[in-house]
């Protein structure tokens, strides 16, 4: 799951991680109040939305005065930030977060997250800050440097004291460096989360060490313990599609094609977006119906495919093995009849039952089209879409 | 032979009495040597009772003592799945197999830290378990889709690991044993610790390893296998089609920050010498042809 930078910042400040001062704001006046609040001569006008890249979007303005401040408000609010984490369609900014402006002697960059080569939680540094940290691995590998962090004796004060300064955080800044990451760690652990990334962590004039911006995401496994996390949530940031999918309880993602796959199992929904593809096709959506595949959560699952406009023709790929496929094939059947089903319909099934499953499918008066494998069904819905 | 687990395994269930616990643990035992295999549940506040007949202990240092099993299987919810391994681990069983969907990832840093010089072997969180067809199955996969033979599967997905079986049972081809190792980030053996059992296995002739997106076991292991393997790999990664940043369905299958690509993981598979498909219908044959 993930929360906005004010978010963010508001948990790392609990744990002592130093940032600028900052009001969260959902409209012009608030952004104004704010800025009158936090005083001082120049501010920053932050968009908050789930998605990297605001400042190249235009979604970050610094403000010379309240006017300016008044003025990137009333333009940044309610505008559609692109940035290239949104996707073309963009996302209409709701939220801002208004910040005292910072004096920046240098950007670095400071993030953690789950190794699952060592098993622990990896801090990783660099000297270049403000860039995207996959960049950096790209072309300048020798310039991040990793620290894998023991369980049970957490980040130690030599470990971040040398990671501070392999990335260039002066020695009068060091303490402060070092209050910075064992805050971040602490707030890591203690919040379940998956990944950390402050880019940049600045250096200010006076030697200071903050998080200019902040970016946490938690653990979905975790989060039944979090429900001070939860409460974070922001629907807005979320495809719609997506949360309507969670609450039946299945694993649903949108993409990009127009053929809509309902399978059970995440790497056999995979794999079968893979064989879509491999014959010519995009899927238009990952869709594990789980193990338990009812006929209400197979219906719902083709409700759910069926919202999508882009969508033309539907395969559907179960493994029967405990679940038995002539159970799967009533429910197909259900589903296709509640939905009024009116594009191509390939099923494949496979397991126990097979042909019970298989003779239904038939007998239904549906037109299914079945197939004996991935591949053949594959090619069986493609054709189908080209020609429907 | 076989690897891990055989007919003369002795299992005992944590979380015997739930509902999947209960579920799977009297299709497990119906399944071949079943009846023998499986001698004790563990449920804290149920010692003494007995599950269908089979005798359920406060802890599993009873459970181990009082029956000799060496082996658990996991069904526990999973805020206590890392406990329940954990206990495992203390009593020293040789193996545990940990079923349970959605363990905090923060629980297995800190499990797979205690676990450290330990003897125990972990397969899973996450993980259909591991059948040796026609001995003994431990997990939730279907039992009668499987029989006995000689190529072994490993795989981090559930569903595409019974659809390899299914495509190998097409072509007559039994398994010597089939491992699931299940979809989450931080988790007990990977790819690597599962083929080195099976090079070592006289009864294993070939194997088939399923991968799919994020981190890069599969990569560590085809390195392992280009120096070492002295049997045939044959080799498919789900999620070429998965975009970037996007969790596909299991915790673990992320591309992130540009790593864990399935073409990257194919490609070094490739060098490695193990052939690949890029169709999952044609695990089966792609098997067959190195045999």
């Amino acid at each position: 799951m993930n929360v906005h930078e004010y978010q963010g910042k508001e948990i790392l400040r609990k744990y002592g991680v130093a940032t600028p001062r900052g009001i969260a704001c959902f409209s012009v006046a608030d952004a104004d109040a704010a800025a009158r609040t936090l005083g001082g001569k120049v501010w920053v006008v932050k968009a908050q939305i789930h998605a990297g890249g605001r400042g190249k979007g235009g979604g970050v303005k610094v403000a010379k005065s309240l006017e300016e401040v008044h003025q990137y408000a009333s333009a940044i609010l309610g505008m559609t930030l692109v940035t290239h984490q949104t996707g073309p369609e963009g996302r209409v900014v709701k939220r801002l977060l208004v910040e005292e402006g910072a004096d920046i002697k240098k950007e670095l960059y400071v993030g953690m997250v789950v190794d699952r080569g060592t098993q622990r939680v990896t801090l990783m540094a660099s000297s270049e800050g403000g860039m995207e940290i996959e960049e950096v691995a790209a072309h300048a590998p020798e310039k991040i440097h990793k620290v894998a962090i023991d369980p049970v004796a957490g980040l130690t004060d030599s470990q971040a004291d040398a990671v501070a300064s392999q990335i260039g955080v002066p020695p009068g800044s060091l303490a402060e460096a070092r209050k910075f990451m064992h805050g971040l760690y602490q707030a890591f652990v203690d919040c379940d989360a998956s990944l950390a990334e402050i880019n940049p962590l600045i250096l200010t004039g006076d030697g200071r060490v903050l998080a200019l911006d902040a970016k946490l995401n938690f653990d979905a496994n975790a989060l039944f313990r979090h429900p001070e996390i939860v409460a974070l949530r922001d629907l807005d940031e979320e495809d719609p599609a997506e949360i309507e999918a969670s609450k039946f309880d299945l694993s649903y993602i949108s993409l990009n094609g127009n053929i809509g796959c309902l399978v059970n199992g995440a790497g056999l929904a995979m794999a079968t977006m893979d064989t879509i593809k491999l014959f010519g096709a995009e899927p238009a959506n990952f869709l594990d119906v789980g193990g338990g595949a009812t006929t209400q959560k197979v219906t719902e699952a083709f409700k759910l495919m069926l919202k999508n406009p882009a969508v033309k023709g539907i395969l559907v790929n179960i493994f029967g093995g405990i679940m038995r496929c002539d159970t799967i094939a009533e429910g197909v059947i259900a589903a296709a009849k509640e939905v009024q089903l009116g594009v191509p319909l390939v099923v494949r099934m496979k397991g126990t039952n097979e042909d019970l499953g298989k003779q239904l499918l038939r007998e239904s008066g549906l037109p299914i089209i079945a197939a004996d494998n991935m591949a053949d069904a594959a090619q069986k819905i493609v054709a189908a879409v080209a020609s429907h | 032979m076989s690897i891990l687990i055989d007919k003369n395994t002795r299992v005992m269930t944590q979380g015997i009495t739930g509902k999947t616990g209960a579920f799977h643990t009297r299709l497990c035992r119906e399944y071949a040597n079943g009846k023998a295999c499986y001698v004790a549940g563990v449920n804290p506040s149920k010692a003494g009772e007995n599950f269908e007949g089979i005798p359920i202990f406060g802890s599993v240092k009873e459970a181990k003592e009082q029956t000799g099993a060496t082996v658990s299987v996991i069904y526990v919810p999973p805020p206590f799945a890392a406990g329940a391994i954990d206990e495992a681990v203390a009593a020293g069983l040789d193996l545990v197999i940990c079923i349970t969907e959605g363990v905090p990832v923060r629980d297995m840093i800190a499990t797979r830290q205690r676990m450290i010089g330990k003897q125990t072997l972990l397969i899973g969180p996450n993980c259909p378990g591991v059948i040796t067809p026609d001995e003994i199955k431990i997990g939730i996969m279907p039992g009668h889709i499987h029989k006995k033979g000689r190529i072994g599967v490993v795989s981090r997905s559930g569903t595409l690991t019974y659809e390899a079986v299914g495509q190998l049972m097409e072509l007559g081809l039994g398994q010597s044993t089939c491992v699931g190792i299940g979809g989450d980030p931080v988790n007990g053996m990977k790819h690597i610790d599962v083929m080195k059992l099976f090079n070592a296995d006289p009864d294993t002739d070939a194997v088939i390893m399923v991968g799919e997106i994020g981190g890069d076991d599969e990569e560590t292991c085809a390195r392992w296998i280009k120096a070492n393997m002295t049997k045939p790999v044959v080799g498919f990664i789900a999620g070429v089609t998965a975009p970037a940043g996007k969790r596909m369905g299991h915790a673990g299958a992320i591309i992130s920050g540009g790593k864990g690509t399935a073409q990257e993981k194919l490609a070094v598979m490739e060098e490695s010498g193990i052939k690949v498909t890029r169709n999952p219908a044609e695990m089966g044959r792609l098997l067959q042809s190195v045999l």
